[in-house]
């Protein structure tokens, strides 16, 4: 999504139309880079995996596994625009599920557990939100307590014990499935159309990305900066509440101790490998749901080729220091 | 609010009491209330030494992580640093004990020297820099192990070396009060340590003061990562085994020692042996739990470890954000 302000030149004529050139390549390169790859992986199981090219792998496999990631990610990159960084995400996970899972047990009825489930993480992210905007805590440091917190909470919620229940309406956030498609993967394209929209068209996406390119200048200017990241963090934390009731929901049990265990480095690298810099201002959802499911797409391609895990995982490290070297040439 | 000067100044020194040495004060309370209400086996023996060895590790890597956030930086791979260093040291254990740590070592510093250079050379991000270096280095470390867990021969001198005693405390506990204590000298009597401050306060000013900024840098993250290896083969002497799971998290608690111990995460301003304390202050509330719940009476679930180091790092930052509000009052004023 280009956001780049162009200041006026006052270099000589020929050296910016060479820089200009050099850096459009390193743009495209960073902007379609992940696509690029994901398309390469595409045609590459194409080509030699059978059965790729069917709905089934597509989207029962491939899209699903993916859009768990994607939409904490979506949340995530909200949080990286306004320069944030949201480590907590795993812990509310596992606090949402474990509220959602108690109050369908408590006999109170699906809707009321999606509510209270969505309550409980709305109100972690307030509680990151309200130590970053109002005692100015670094965004680290503020959503690390919650994740050291977070999971002891969850647990302790039920003594650690496994919470399974059976219920096909709340269950289908994560079994159902829209005109064929798994609900997951419905979710995540929703979802994606709502926030490309909201940072496109929007007010609070002009302030969001103002936010995050320059507090000092936005809060100048007049746009209320700490609602704005408020805004944020709440919304990354109720997306990852969402995730953790498909997620719940698949297993028939909530499991504080597993659930969204990671997901963080999970979300932050399908933003990084987007061509999104930590450093605020920018925001390319298309380009994060693209890279969790490009990450995802790696993984299960070199696995299935008989690559183990373990590579597969350095592999991603790999594609991620590739995605920053991208970055850094357009900076 | 009308304040004297006095009494302003007054307010200035108890705050910075406080934020230098409220780790240190909460863990002497500790102390005291742990050894008032479980007596001696508390601050003796058998407790003293398990839990010095535990912390041994930590404090090895808290080491690192103070350096690295001194100079504005940070590194998330330690803890799968620590697990490749664990993996490498059993694989080298039948040699012996110090070529089993020896290795550990350097594959430490290898990663260590991949951050350095990404982060100091290339000037890349170090917080996504180290998140790919972690899961780098745990891919490396399951590789090595076999997809299993890696274990050392039971009769090596290199497990022998986790219970090696000396004064009563594990020889590991006294080695890592050593650095931290070598680490102390270093950054307040050296121009490498007065250069990490400088960066970390104000990275260009020290630039063009002529500062070596990227050796540094370079310096202290290749000590986090040697540091890392080092812990993870104290770990595997202590266990006798790592496995998929081994270091991970350390990163995170590390990070919150060092804060705890009164090091600001923009860099500029630190305490190395803050940072011990936090480590010890934090492995300590662990211990009184367990402790409460050997005594009977009212069970405290694990659980709530978690939850009250979280309140804890809570309460540190809440503080922090006062004192330095009140520094920033007082330099405007």
């Amino acid at each position: 999504m280009p956001e780049t302000t162009t200041a006026p030149s006052l270099a000589p004529p020929s050296t910016p139309t060479r820089r200009r050139t050099t850096s459009n390549g390193a743009a495209l390169a960073q902007k379609y880079g992940a696509g690029a790859l994901l398309v390469g992986l595409c045609v590459y199981n194409a080509v030699f995996t059978p059965n790729f090219l069917t709905a089934q792998t597509l989207l029962d496999v491939q899209l699903r596994q993916a859009a768990p990631v994607a939409i904490v990610a979506l949340g995530m990159a909200l949080v990286i625009a306004v320069a944030g960084i949201d480590l907590s995400v795993g812990s509310v996970m596992a606090i949402a599920g474990q509220v959602g899972a108690l109050t369908l047990l408590s006999g109170a009825g699906p809707v009321a557990a999606i509510f209270a489930a969505l309550l409980a993480a709305a109100v972690c992210g307030a509680f990151n939100g309200a130590l970053i905007v109002r005692y100015s805590v670094q965004p680290i440091i503020a959503t690390l307590i919650l994740f050291v917190a977070g999971r002891g909470i969850a647990q302790m919620l039920t003594g650690g014990q496994l919470q399974g229940f059976s219920d096909p309406t709340f269950q289908f956030i994560g079994l159902g499935r829209f005109l064929g498609i798994p609900f997951p993967v419905v979710l995540m394209v929703v979802i994606g159309a709502v926030l490309w929209f909201v940072v496109r068209y929007t007010g609070y996406g002009r302030t969001l990305l103002a936010t995050g390119g320059n507090e000092s200048a936005a809060r100048l200017s007049g746009i209320r900066v700490g609602r704005v990241k408020l805004v944020a963090y709440v919304t990354c934390s109720t997306l990852a509440g969402l995730v953790s009731l498909a997620v719940i929901s698949i297993t028939s049990a909530s499991d504080a101790n597993n659930v969204g265990l990671g997901i963080e480095l999970d979300a932050i690298a399908a933003v990084a490998v987007s061509g999104t810099p930590l450093s605020g201002g920018r925001i390319s959802v298309i380009g994060t749901v693209v890279g969790a499911v490009m990450l995802r797409l790696l993984q299960n391609t070199l696995i299935a080729r008989g690559v183990s895990r373990e590579v597969a995982q350095m592999v991603t490290g790999a594609v991620i220091v590739l995605a920053l070297f991208l970055q850094r040439r357009t900076h | 609010m009308i304040n004297t000067f006095a009494e302003r100044t007054a307010h200035w020194r108890l705050g910075q009491v406080l934020q230098r040495q409220g780790a240190l004060l909460a863990l002497i309370a500790l102390i005291v209330l742990g050894t008032m209400r479980y007596g001696e086996r508390f601050a003796t023996g058998y407790n003293l030494s398990s839990v010095a060895g535990d912390d041994a590790k930590y404090i090895f890597v808290a080491l690192g992580m103070c350096f690295v956030i001194m100079t504005g930086g940070i590194d998330l791979s330690v803890g799968s640093v620590a697990a490749l260093g664990g993996v490498v040291a059993i694989k080298f254990s039948d040699a012996g004990l110090v070529p089993a740590f020896a290795a550990a070592l350097a594959a430490g510093a290898a990663v260590g020297l991949l951050n350095g250079i990404l982060v100091a050379r290339y000037k890349l991000a170090p917080f996504l820099v180290t998140l790919a270096t972690l899961l780098m280095a745990r891919g490396a470390a399951l590789q090595l192990a076999g997809a299993k867990s890696a274990v050392a021969s039971a009769t090596s001198s290199f497990q022998g070396f986790a219970n090696a005693d000396l004064f009563g405390l594990p020889v590991a506990f006294w080695l890592a009060l050593l650095l931290v204590v070598a680490g102390a000298i270093v950054l307040h009597y050296t121009s490498f340590g007065r250069t990490v401050l400088a960066c970390g306060g104000n990275e260009d000013a020290a630039a063009l003061m002529g500062l070596p900024v990227a050796r540094t840098k370079l310096a202290v993250y290749l000590l986090s990562g040697s540091l890392a290896g080092l812990a993870g083969a104290l770990l595997g002497s202590q266990t006798g085994s790592i496995d998929a799971a081994a270091g991970k998290g350390w990163e995170l608690t590390a990070i919150a020692a060092v804060v705890v111990g009164g090091t600001l995460l923009t860099g500029g301003i630190g305490s190395v042996l803050g940072s011990l304390v936090g480590v010890l202050l934090l492995q300590l509330l662990f211990n009184l739990i367990v402790f409460e719940n050997s005594r009977g009476g009212i069970q405290i679930s694990s659980y709530w470890e978690s939850v009250v180091r979280g309140a804890f790092l809570l309460a540190v930052v809440l503080l922090q954000v006062r004192l330095t509000r009140g520094d920033k009052a007082q330099s405007s004023a």
